[in-house]
């Protein structure tokens, strides 16, 4: 089973990178995290740029989703909400919305930042663009509150508590992705 | 159902859906009207015997129809009625109620995977024989159930406070079935 993770932010260092990176401590047997790093990539969202001939960025971000179980964001909170390209990525992902590769895809969401609230307006905000486009979203989420002090040397998360929330999540994302696949199975049999 | 009045309504047997001249959809409060939408695949049986009537049916989530495209791939997503993993609404009732021509129905509806009971009234056109050699009977019938009780949350604030959408929900049915046997 495959979780694609992909984080709002563009930087290096990013706080949130690092703790998407650290959820695949807690993924368990059989689950690999594949974290896509080409949002940087994705072009303004154009409808005539759209269809057979999208963008090549969009082309292989749409393909990412469709070949993985169930996807991780990890958000950062730009002025009380998403950031924009994440915003703007959804966008191409999310057309044509009957078809789109989140369609009924298992996802969750989870946010750090560096001051006190951990990113959780964007982490809402996120839940609902994600429902509105058709995932099937987990409605549990995890706040990394002043993320500097969150992490090891190694990237680990260090936090007892928010260690705990970010395994729940996972647990309930990836419990979403096999009864998906169960279903799936079923019907194809 | 007695036995008296469920003969009064019509004869004993089975009875098929006519999908054509029979709807059914759903009526919510929303922003400052009434929204409408309809299942335009629905299935349907009634079975009429001496000791009483079952009507039971299903409705596909896939083929709701409302005036907007995106409005009804939305309502199949996990936001609403989640299509993909509860394809149908299901009704099935073993006990019919009759009052003259006014239906109590008690029974049970599913919806989203969530089964609760639930009575459905309405009125009923007793048989009658149409133009193309059938026995017809007809059943106006309606129910309101609590969306959330079902996992259905999806809400919008308004401006002035309060929800958009309302939580209680009218689901109703025409529907026409005529005689198999």
């Amino acid at each position: 089973m495959t979780i694609l993770g992909i984080s709002g932010s563009l930087r290096r260092d990013s706080h949130n990178t690092r703790a998407l990176r650290a959820a695949a401590d807690y993924l368990g047997d059989g689950v690999a995290l594949e974290v896509w790093d080409g949002l940087k990539a994705i072009p303004p969202y154009d409808e005539d740029d759209d269809g057979p001939a999208a963008p090549a960025a969009v082309v292989e971000l749409r393909s990412a989703i469709a070949g993985a179980d169930a996807v991780l964001f990890a958000t950062p909170e730009y002025n009380a909400s998403i950031p924009g390209q994440l915003k703007n990525a959804l966008d191409w992902v999310s057309r044509p919305l009957a078809t789109n590769e989140l369609r009924n895809k298992p996802v969750a969401v989870i946010g750090a930042s560096t001051g006190m609230f951990g990113a959780v307006w964007s982490q809402a905000e996120l839940r609902k663009v994600l429902k509105t486009i058709g995932a099937r979203v987990v409605e549990d989420g995890v706040a990394v509150t002043s993320a500097p002090s969150r992490f090891d040397e190694q990237g680990k998360l260090v936090d007892e508590e928010l260690c705990a929330q970010l395994e729940a999540v996972l647990g309930h994302l990836v419990g979403e992705a096999r009864t998906r696949a169960e279903d799936q199975a079923v019907i194809a049999a | 159902m007695s036995t008296q009045e469920t003969t009064t309504l019509a004869p004993a047997g089975t009875w098929r859906l006519d999908p054509v001249h029979s709807t059914v959809g759903f009526e919510i409060a929303y922003l400052a009207g009434t929204f409408k939408g309809e299942f335009r695949e629905v299935e349907s049986t009634l079975e009429i015997a001496d000791d009483g009537a079952n009507l039971s049916g299903t409705a596909r989530v896939a083929s709701v129809d409302v005036k907007d495209e995106n409005l009804a791939t939305h309502l199949q997503s996990p936001d609403f009625f989640d299509a993909e993993r509860h394809p149908e609404l299901r009704f099935a009732a073993e006990r019919i109620a009759l009052d003259g021509e006014m239906v109590s129905v008690d029974g049970e509806i599913t919806i989203r995977g969530v089964t609760k009971p639930v009575t459905v009234s309405g009125t009923a056109t007793p048989a009658l024989s149409d133009p193309y050699g059938n026995e017809r009977v007809g059943f106006a019938l309606g129910a309101t159930v609590d969306r959330t009780d079902f996992g259905i949350d999806w809400n919008l604030p308004l401006p002035t406070g309060g929800p958009a959408l309302a939580d209680e929900v009218t689901i109703v049915a025409e529907l026409q079935f005529v005689k198999a046997d």
